[in-house]
């Protein structure tokens, strides 16, 4: 699945997108998974609470399942406006 | 309407448009936001977005205020990448029959765009530069919907 960050998330990870091959069963676990590889992801993922997710394209939760899901993104809370 | 774009816009000439287009309402309210000073002085400003989601995003919350409210019609425009101080952000503008519902549904909108929309500000000010964070006053404020 394409894996996307954005803002400070993209600026600590180092990278704005990557394709990842998982077998994660939810967000959570993929954060996991991801924090696992190299201390830059443990950094970004330090506190799920200070972060959103979005899976293909619309506001989940980090519990949520990763079943056919193509796209997910991480990013800090929105500041539009 | 929603336009998510890189270039400057003149909010003056969008609500004359909008307004000419919507002539019947008999109500038009708008907002436009603006880069503000900060203390220390802003530098400029940096917005990042997602694109796909965010005019998705910006879609369904036109949609809600349009389901909501009795409106003729609803603009949302909205910029990113570098912007410098007193640049214009964004506007919306709502028109209705009813006074009423024309504020309320800006009022909601601007709301939701604060949020809701996937913008991120990044702030550059003399002593460097560093992502704006979120406000809980704002998270609070989709309470009133």
């Amino acid at each position: 699945m394409q894996v996307l960050y954005f803002a400070w998330v993209r600026e600590r990870i180092g990278l704005p997108r990557e394709e990842i091959e998982t077998t994660a069963q939810t967000v959570n676990d993929l954060v996991a998974e991801l924090s696992a590889r190299e201390e830059r992801y443990a950094l970004a993922f330090s506190d799920t609470s200070a972060l959103r997710v979005a899976l293909d394209q619309e506001l989940s939760e980090f519990d949520a399942p990763l079943d056919g899901v193509r796209e997910v993104a991480f990013f800090p809370p929105m500041t539009g406006g | 309407m929603i336009r998510v774009q890189a270039m400057p816009f003149d909010p003056g000439g969008e609500l004359n448009i909008f307004t000419a287009h919507t002539a019947g309402a008999g109500a038009v309210v708008s907002f436009t936001g603006i880069v503000r000073d900060v203390a220390g002085g802003l530098a400029g400003m940096e917005i990042e977005y997602y694109p796909g989601m965010t005019e998705k995003a910006l879609g369904a919350i036109r949609g809600d205020a349009m389901q909501r409210w009795d409106l003729a019609d609803a603009l949302i425009i909205h910029r990113f990448g570098p912007l410098q101080p007193h640049d214009v952000i964004m506007m919306v503008a709502t028109a209705s029959k009813h006074r009423k519902d024309a504020f309320e549904a800006a009022d909601f909108l601007m709301d939701y765009l604060k949020s809701r929309a996937p913008f991120w500000k990044k702030e550059q000010t003399s002593d460097g530069e560093d992502w704006v964070a979120s406000k809980a006053e704002d998270e609070n404020a989709l309470n009133r919907w």
